[in-house]
């Protein structure tokens, strides 16, 4: 399999990143609990940047990082996969569990269809192969959350294959280029989501909540066919993306909707692939590139002083911005997982072709009928957006990242008179950077769109000038030199007789901030 | 009353003759004067008679539920049942109360049927002796029968009269000797490679495993989900199709239940004629350890179809010599991952260790277990780990296949029901049976049943010994009425001797004089 070489050229920024990380991590010395070998791969991160290496050996030694991704989406389902509990997000712990869900003995799966048309439809819009006939296995382990000793997932036959997901990375001078790029994805396979364990290491117990035990899991295996943080991270954006457009997930990976496992191996090109680990633990698309650049300069440099890479498990430290093996005590983990999961028969789908005649429309799912229901695409909304408004493909790929802005531009579209162009730079220009600059969300913004699309109005009659609307933005974000200007300006038409505080409150008021 | 069938005790209950009430109380005192039997864990009294009540009040109100309404009946004790304790006979399950039934416990009771008790089994009905449970083994009823008794004493060799009694076959033992005993008149068994149909033979019984997918398994605490099938005990064939008109039918609880319609109830025709008939006879089962006795009966049996002009012809099950292994690999393979959820957290019993969970969970299962299903779990888990999976597992799989294609075979060539022998031998003295080890005895006395989707055990004769014993007749998967008809038939031409269990009764003599027990059913 041809991995992607790194190209330094484009990357620089992100090896860049990659170095101080290493470096900060040895600054702030070993965490407690960690091993000395750790430390010393950490070190000489620090002493022997990636980039002297490479210049020392003249390119001949150049490194290709190979990245797989192992992502598990929460189905977006009122009730669990295998049974009839409710699902919902902090709920009161063991409140959502049914006899099923606690393992009781004699009880049965029974699957869930909203899952299984959830992963038809994820499958369609992934350009998967649907399997017509899918099985379902269970994969053993021991652990307190895991009731029933097993998962029931989909190993050996899973509902969709064979699929492809394309993603933009930034790319040129200013990171202003989108080049597309395509991970294959293997395949996509229905399972349940384990319980949560509360450690107390305190009073040395384990408190057990089983509210997340059955819920529908999608997981979604991408092909490692990508080579560095920023890559796997604009492909999991892309996925949530693409997961919420169709409503089968609400992807939200500070809730644990969204949850990804890498697995990261360096080698030289036209070599064959290196030992490979697995990195746990991601739970942030910025935590996710940070932490796949630190594994792959970790490796790098492991390799480079002569060491050798571990399969293992290794999870990521947000704050240490670095990955620690997580040492399992029980050695290596046989799954016995290709047990078919004898209580439930084969997953069958039809298609137009396929529907037996006068079948129950409740008892079978049609994946030409999921097909026509598909909602419009990331993909083609960016499209629409750059033939509609002439926009550059960058910038609709911005206007769909950040949550809600989009829809802000819509509106702000609809109200105001001043050309798309002129409306698309104020909302990604001046508009995003404010909320960037305040770290605000879309959503918690001052301005509301009927007030950028006035002031706009103001500018396309040119009532104001560009530079007095850029002030109003000021005000209108409480930019307190802004304010104070105003101030200023009031006092000084008042000659200084004016009193600054019950000025600022009038012009509050005035402006109805 | 006692030794009716229930389709007799049923019409006297609609006749008004008796209550439910009373004769729930007979049936209750009738328990506790068979309680060596060990055939109940535990006896659910107050349950019954609560239930007897309300089905009095529906007969005296004209408004009963049908045949089984104010029937006593027994539930093997691997059947949730809502309330009541529910223990596999094992350590790990002592003191555990499902909050829930299983769905043919819950179609009984919506039927009127009044739940005596839970009976015993092997542990987590791994066995074929009902030898191995934490309550101890259960005596078969014949070993007090008049029948075997005569015959013991013709016998010089007789052993001491109290340490010889028998065996009932297993793991269904306990409802085996409930309904044997007639302390019940329908017992709920499972039966996945033989449990309800071999201590049904051993016990003088109907027993019957319906087609897999006619009857739900939810609630029946699974030995290998894949093979389990509710299994009905009973005194007579027609008992055996009432109990199943009540059970069969798709669950939405069980995605394995199959959705065809079935012909309800299940009423069966009384065969004049069988020549119409094919019955198979599979040269495989005529192995060097069956008894003389149990061939001859067999061969008898297919002489009388003969005799009345089916056509009685030899088949092959070519496979049938690996389906002891091959149930072997499949049945702990399974076991070992449905033992899994036993790890003392959420139900069950939990050790006192508390160093660890790991250590926790180790010494849980270790106290929790006995040595056949620890035995049970590490070679399943050894079959299923990555190395040995295509080896065993995937291999065990490809065999069973060809073997359920042997049956296929025999029935497209146009036989209608196989004709077979239900065990090697009649029922043994426990002290012989305990000499070999649970493995070696369930590969010999399951080795014509293992195999096997939908089968009934009939009683045809008493042995030598005056013991009984039982031929099956495999039927075609969901032609369970035409099996139970050709049964019924069967059964009518053999005229099994009722069990005579005077001496035994004798403890209880007062009971039954004072209650003038129709001693015509009794007695023979």
């Amino acid at each position: 399999m041809a991995a992607p070489m790194l190209r330094w050229g484009c990357r620089g920024r992100r090896w860049a990143f990659a170095r101080v990380d290493g470096g900060s991590c040895h600054r702030r010395g070993a965490p407690t609990g960690s091993t000395s070998n750790q430390i010393r791969g950490e070190s000489s991160v620090a002493q022997q940047p990636l980039h002297t290496a490479q210049k020392t050996r003249k390119g001949e030694h150049k490194w290709a990082a190979v990245v797989g991704l192992e992502i598990h989406a929460q189905i977006s389902s009122n009730s669990k996969l295998f049974s009839g509990s409710q699902v919902r997000f902090s709920a009161p712990p063991n409140s959502l569990v049914s006899f099923f869900d606690a393992s009781l003995p004699g009880t049965l799966p029974v699957l869930n269809r909203r899952c299984v048309e959830a992963a038809v439809m994820t499958g369609l819009a992934l350009n998967c192969h649907i399997n017509k006939k899918s099985l379902f296995d269970r994969k053993h382990y021991f652990y307190a959350d895991l009731p029933a000793g097993y998962q029931i997932t989909q190993q050996r036959l899973p509902i969709a294959v064979n699929g492809s997901l394309i993603y933009g990375v930034c790319a040129g001078k200013k990171q202003s280029q989108v080049i597309p790029k395509t991970v294959r994805i293997k395949q996509i396979q229905l399972e349940q989501d384990s319980g949560k364990s509360l450690h107390d290491n305190l009073r040395s117990q384990t408190l057990i909540d089983l509210n997340r035990a059955g819920v529908g899991l999608l997981e979604v295996v991408l092909e490692p066919d990508m080579s560095c943080g920023e890559e796997a991270a604009t492909a999991v954006r892309e996925l949530q993306l693409i997961l919420q457009a169709l409503g089968t997930s609400q992807a939200n990976m500070a809730e644990g909707q969204l949850r990804v496992d890498a697995n990261i191996s360096v080698h030289h090109p036209g070599e064959p692939l290196g030992v490979r680990t697995e990195v746990k633990n991601l739970n942030s698309i910025r935590f996710l590139a940070k932490a796949i650049d630190y594994e792959i300069q970790r490796q790098i440099n492991e390799l480079e002083n002569g060491g050798e890479i571990l399969n293992e498990t290794r999870s990521f430290h947000h704050k240490l911005g670095c990955t620690m093996s997580m040492r399992d005590k029980e050695g290596k983990q046989d799954y016995r997982w290709f047990m078919p999961e004898p209580n439930l028969p084969p997953l069958v789908l039809y298609d137009a072709t396929s529907l037996p005649a006068g079948a129950d429309p409740q008892q079978v799912i049609n994946i030409d009928q999921i097909r026509e229901t598909l909602p419009e695409l990331p993909s083609v909304t960016r499209e629409k957006l750059v033939q509609q408004y002439g926009m550059l493909l960058e910038h609709s790929f911005t206007l769909l990242n950040e949550v809600g802005l989009l829809e802000f531009f819509q509106n702000v579209i609809k109200e105001t008179r001043a050309e798309p162009k002129k409306v698309t730079s104020w909302v990604l220009n001046t508009f995003l950077g404010y909320l960037k600059q305040q770290n605000l969300a879309v959503s918690e913004s001052p301005v509301t769109p009927s007030a950028l699309a006035e002031l706009l109005d103001l500018l396309d009659s040119r009532t104001i000038s560009s530079s007095a609307a850029k002030q109003v933005m000021d005000v209108k974000n409480r930019n307190p030199r802004a304010i104070n200007k105003l101030i200023g300006l009031v006092r000084k038409a008042t000659q200084s007789r004016a009193d600054p505080v019950m000025i600022k409150e009038i012009l509050e008021k005035k402006l109805s901030l | 009353m006692l030794g009716r069938s229930l389709r007799e005790v049923s019409a006297a209950l609609k006749q008004g003759q008796i209550t439910p009430t009373e004769l729930c109380q007979k049936c209750l005192s009738l328990i506790k004067k068979t309680k060596f039997l060990n055939a109940y864990i535990t006896v659910s009294e107050e349950v019954a008679l609560k239930q007897a009540e309300e089905s009095e009040k529906r007969y005296k109100n004209g408004q009963s539920l049908g045949d089984l309404d104010g029937i006593p009946i027994a539930v093997k004790d691997n059947f949730s049942t809502s309330g009541i304790e529910t223990t596999c006979a094992s350590n790990m399950l002592k003191g555990y109360i499902p909050p829930y039934n299983a769905t043919v416990v819950q179609k009984l009771l919506d039927q009127g049927a009044l739940l005596m008790g839970k009976t015993n089994l092997d542990e987590f009905a791994m066995g074929s002796g009902s030898t191995d449970g934490v309550f101890g083994p259960v005596k078969n009823p014949w070993s007090y029968s008049k029948q075997y008794r005569e015959k013991r004493k013709q016998n010089p060799h007789s052993e001491n009269e109290d340490s010889d009694w028998l065996i009932t076959g297993g793991s269904s033992g306990g409802s085996a000797a409930a309904v044997s005993a007639f302390t019940c008149y329908a017992a709920l068994g499972s039966d996945t490679g033989g449990s309800t149909r071999n201590p049904a033979a051993h016990c003088g019984l109907v027993g019957f495993k319906p087609s897999y997918g006619l009857v739900s398994r939810h609630g029946l605490i699974p030995l290998v989900n894949s093979m389990d099938v509710p299994g009905i005990l009973t005194r007579c064939v027609d008992d055996a199709a009432i109990v199943l008109g009540a059970l069969a039918g798709p669950d939405p609880r069980d995605s394995t239940t199959v959705h065809e319609p079935i012909n309800k109830p299940f009423m069966l025709p009384s065969l004049a004629d069988v020549s119409k008939l094919c019955i198979g006879i599979p040269k495989e089962y005529l192995v060097p350890e069956l008894s003389s006795e149990v061939q001859s009966l067999w061969s008898k049996a297919a002489d009388l179809f003969e005799s009345e002009g089916a056509k009685v012809i030899e088949v092959s099950l070519p496979h049938t010599s690996y389906s002891i292994v091959c149930y072997h690999v499949l049945c702990t393979s399974e076991v070992a991952s449905n033992m899994a959820r036993f790890d003392g957290l959420q139900y069950g019993h939990r050790c006192d260790i508390d160093v660890s969970t790991e250590a926790m969970y180790a010494a849980t299962r270790r106290e929790g277990f006995n040595d056949v299903v620890r035995g049970r779990i590490l070679s399943g888990n050894f079959f299923l780990l990555k190395e040995n999976y295509e080896n065993y597992f995937v291999k065990a799989q490809k065999v069973r296949r060809l073997i359920a294609n042997d049956f296929v075979n025999a029935f497209n060539s146009g036989v209608d029901v196989l004709l077979t022998p239900t065990t090697l031998s009649e029922a043994v003295p426990y002290l012989e049976f305990i000499k070999e080890d649970n493995r070696t005895r369930s590969a010999q006395d399951d080795i014509f049943t293992q195999a096997v989707n939908m089968a009934v055990s009939i009683p045809v004769a008493l042995s030598n010994q005056g013991l009984p014993i039982g031929l099956q007749f495999i039927g075609r998967a969901f032609c369970d009425q035409q099996l139970l008809t050709v049964a019924k038939w069967f059964e009518k031409q053999v005229q099994f001797p009722v069990i005579q269990l005077q001496e035994l009764m004798d403890d209880c003599s007062a009971v039954l004089e004072n209650e003038k027990l129709a001693s015509v059913s009794l007695k023979q």
